[in-house]
């Protein structure tokens, strides 16, 4: 009986993120678009998440949609749809998939796949115009993705 | 499910658009010259355009106020170091520009027409490289370094002598293959970003990308003078600019395959007035 409790015991601490396995770029599962399974295996953290959204060295998603929840951050582009109402819009499955690949749910969408690591036309070493090199990696991390994802969820309509 | 998306985008996409329209304003320049700012499509760019549009409309009140002055467009004291440039003898040759050319004025009508084939070197060259031809074949000179001052100067000055004059590249006979490349190069994916020139300019126009008023991306107002750094830039920087945004490895100025975009883009403005200096952000 002891041993049997030590068992469920360890399971459930792979489960909840010590020994969790990131899912790679390449390994991702799309289902109509949606990717159920958490990337890093741990929970997002949507305080991150908003900085990520706004900040033009990591998601810079303002640079295509508004956000009135980032009313701080200036200039705010409109190439793709008020993200305002997002969690209301989408599951987390769904905003999920959105964001690593946003072309699987919108057919050639403009929206860059951020977790997306092959396949690319002269593919360059961030912003300097060179060829990538070997450090080329997912525009976001698996974790970073979590926490994006977190955050859009908490977007409801007022 | 996807559909109610669709429609719920198209709502919140068509309400956007509206606030950064180009603006309604016309171009005259020191009072006399007409440019024509927008104009129908050409009609090999008329699937996807009805309108051509300069980037002029596209930028804010007052940097277009200083585009319609000479004396307030700063872009204007690099044409005239090049038209000083103009007489001086240079090269081996002992010519300058106007020992063959006689006055600048007399280039009217040059600008439009490039980049433009030429028989002799077998290929599409731009008006940096004609004026390269001239140095190193015609004065024994050295070549002037693409886009950089005395080039881009001197491109700058053929361009304001062409004022006014409508763009008109020729894209059949030897040059269509040059600009069938161009084309496929601008509606190609490129860099991580997996964006296209079409992207941007095409699908994108009026619409603001973070604090970028996005234009058509015409050239027929380059070289251009950027209040960003103070100088000349041409056309062909400005693509690598733009291509290193997409986050892809970049072409280089002066290669055949910025030349082959640059003849694509100029033929998208095909009856845009040729406008350099103009000034941008
Ligand atoms: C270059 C432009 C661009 C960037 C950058 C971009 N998106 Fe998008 N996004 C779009 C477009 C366009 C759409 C509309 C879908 C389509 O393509 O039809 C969209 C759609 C979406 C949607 C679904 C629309 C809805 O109902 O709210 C979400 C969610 C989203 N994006 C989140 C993000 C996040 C998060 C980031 C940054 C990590 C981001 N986007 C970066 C262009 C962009
Ligand atoms: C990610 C968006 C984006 C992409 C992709 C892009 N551009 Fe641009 N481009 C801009 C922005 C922003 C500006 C500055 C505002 C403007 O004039 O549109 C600009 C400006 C320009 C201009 C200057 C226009 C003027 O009147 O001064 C030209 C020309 C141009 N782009 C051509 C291109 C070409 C050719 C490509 C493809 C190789 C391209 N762009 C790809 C965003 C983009
Ligand atoms: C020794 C004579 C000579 C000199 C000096 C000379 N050119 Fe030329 N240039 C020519 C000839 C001849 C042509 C026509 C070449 C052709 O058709 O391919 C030409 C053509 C051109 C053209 C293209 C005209 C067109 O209608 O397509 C430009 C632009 C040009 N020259 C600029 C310059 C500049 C700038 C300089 C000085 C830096 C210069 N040239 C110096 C002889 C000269």
């Amino acid at each position: 009986m002891k041993n049997s409790i030590f068992a469920v015991a360890a399971t459930m601490i792979a489960a909840t993120g010590l020994h969790a396995e990131e899912v790679l770029p390449t390994n991702v599962a799309f289902n109509d678009g949606a990717v159920e399974q958490s990337l890093s295996g741990v929970a997002g953290d949507a305080a991150n998440g908003r900085i990520i959204v706004g900040d033009k060295g990591q998601g810079n998603c303002v640079a295509c949609h508004q956000v009135a929840d980032l009313a701080d951050v200036p200039f705010q582009g409109e190439i793709g749809p008020a993200l305002d109402g997002a969690g209301e819009r989408w599951s987390e499955a769904e905003l999920r998939g959105i964001v690593a690949n946003a072309k699987i749910m919108f057919e050639d969408s403009m929206m860059p796949s951020f977790y997306k690591t092959e396949g690319f036309i002269r593919p360059g070493n961030a912003y300097t115009g060179k060829a990538a090199d070997d450090t080329f990696g997912p525009l976001l991390s698996a974790q970073q993705i979590e926490d994006v994802v977190a955050y859009l969820a908490t977007l409801k309509e007022e | 499910m996807r559909k109610l998306t669709g429609a719920i985008l198209a709502t919140v996409l068509t309400t956007t658009v509206a606030s950064a329209d180009p603006v309604d304003d016309n171009l005259v320049l020191n009072e006399e010259t007409q440019i024509v700012t927008r104009t129908a499509a050409p009609a090999h760019v008329s699937d996807a355009l009805d309108e051509v549009m300069s980037g002029w409309l596209f930028r804010g009140t007052e940097t277009r106020a200083m585009q319609a002055d000479d004396f307030d467009n700063p872009g204007m004291i690099f044409v005239e170091q090049a038209m000083d440039a103009w007489t001086v003898a240079d090269g081996s040759e002992g010519k300058s520009c106007a020992s063959c050319h006689n006055d600048i004025e007399s280039m009217a009508g040059v600008k439009p027409t490039y980049p433009k084939w030429d028989e002799a070197a077998g290929k599409v060259q731009t008006l940096q490289m004609q004026m390269n031809e001239c140095r190193t074949e015609r004065m024994g000179a050295e070549p002037w370094k693409y886009d950089k001052s005395d080039a881009i100067n001197m491109e700058a000055a053929l361009s304001s002598v062409s004022r006014g004059i409508p763009v008109n590249v020729a894209i059949d006979g030897p040059a269509q293959s040059t600009w069938e490349l161009g084309k496929e190069m601008y509606y190609t994916r490129t860099g991580q970003l997996e964006l296209s020139c079409a992207n941007c300019h095409e699908d994108s126009y009026g619409m603001m990308i973070r604090a970028d008023h996005l234009s058509q991306g015409q050239i027929n107002g380059f070289p251009v003078y950027r209040l960003k750094n103070t100088k000349l830039n041409g056309a062909h920087s400005r693509f690598k600019g733009c291509v290193r945004d997409t986050r892809a490895e970049t072409y280089s100025p002066g290669s055949n395959e910025f030349t082959a975009l640059e003849l694509y883009v100029a033929s998208r403005g095909n009856g845009l007035s040729v406008e350099g200096p103009s000034i941008r952000n």
